[in-house]
């Protein structure tokens, strides 16, 4: 039975996706969010390490699980952030279809792709990251953290960077 | 708000399919009951949304989690639908808001109850209970199984 009480967001860990230099934003974001997608252009630019934590709310977004291990399965071929990038920029086709479309102009070794986003190792990394935003009293996406605090990243506060 | 140690008051309400339901239905359970403003309301989806994400830990713990809120059944059954939830959605319709001023969750001026939540234990005792600063915050699940232990 996994411990969902109060903790703190888990530092960034060798098992974390993360990109870029300079401070550190720990993102819990769903890939099926419409707000998030709108929030990642900004996000992604930011002169600063980007730590994308898995947090897909089904019963909002129910395409999120499949999209979540899509890219989880993208980053066991070294693709995660470009598959991430993929679905905010183009959120209107996320069909399987689409998600084999999005793997071959990555490059991705397609029946391992299929293999791993249907596993139950990518099923337990999601849902890992998801408790542990849970645990830290994520209630809606994108949550951002920095040194461990809720980061409200205001319009002033990118500027900042 | 109802204080901890203090016996549940009991009630009888309709949920979203019309069937009553009774406090004293979940003798021997624990009760997690979420009071929460109005279907449909964006603050509303998120939080049922994230609850619902974790029920199946909740009743692990030997709870169930009940939502109330003033809306009537036919609107709790298309919220629920529409959200794609489990929660029993409990209708405090009429008289309105009865339950939740019971427990001190009803806000007049609003016209609905507090984001508010209560913990009941197997024997019917209030055990713990979280009322939000205002209607906008969102309790996280995680205080709640803070308080399931």
């Amino acid at each position: 039975m996994s411990d969902l009480r109060s903790a703190a967001v888990p530092p960034r860990g060798p098992a974390d996706h993360a990109r870029g230099e300079g401070e550190e934003l720990v993102v819990y974001a769903d890939l099926g969010c419409p707000h998030c997608a709108s929030r990642w252009e900004q996000i992604r630019e930011l002169p600063a390490t980007v730590v994308f934590r898995h947090f897909p709310v089904a019963s909002k977004h129910p395409r999120a699980p499949a999209l979540h291990a899509a890219a989880e399965a993208a980053g066991n071929q070294g693709r995660f952030f470009e598959m991430v990038d993929s679905i905010y920029a183009d959120r209107g086709h996320v069909d399987d279809p689409h998600l084999w479309e999005r793997a071959e102009r990555l490059g991705l070794d397609f029946e391992r792709f299929e293999d791993d986003r249907r596993s139950e190792a990518v099923r337990a990394r999601v849902r890992r990251d998801f408790e542990s935003g849970i645990r830290a009293g994520v209630t809606g996406t994108p949550a951002i953290f920095s040194e461990g605090q809720p980061c409200n990243l205001s319009e002033d506060r990118e500027r900042q960077f | 708000m109802i204080s901890p140690g203090t016996p549940a008051p009991g009630f009888t309400l309709s949920d979203q399919d019309g069937e009553e339901v009774s406090l004293a239905d979940f003798q021997g359970r624990k009760v997690v009951l979420v009071f929460y403003p109005a279907d449909f309301s964006p603050v509303c989806t998120d939080q049922l949304s994230i609850y619902q994400e974790v029920l199946g830990q909740i009743e692990e713990r030997g709870a169930t989690m009940l939502g109330i809120s003033v809306d009537g059944h036919w609107t709790h059954r298309a919220f629920q639908e529409r959200l794609g939830i489990e929660i029993p959605l409990l209708a405090d319709f009429h008289p309105k808001g009865e339950v939740a001023a019971a427990y001190g969750a009803y806000l007049p001026d609003h016209g609905t109850s507090n984001r508010s939540l209560v913990l009941i234990d197997e024997e019917g005792v209030v055990r713990w209970v979280h009322e939000s600063p205002s209607p906008l915050e969102i309790p996280g699940a995680n205080l709640i199984f803070d308080a399931l232990g």
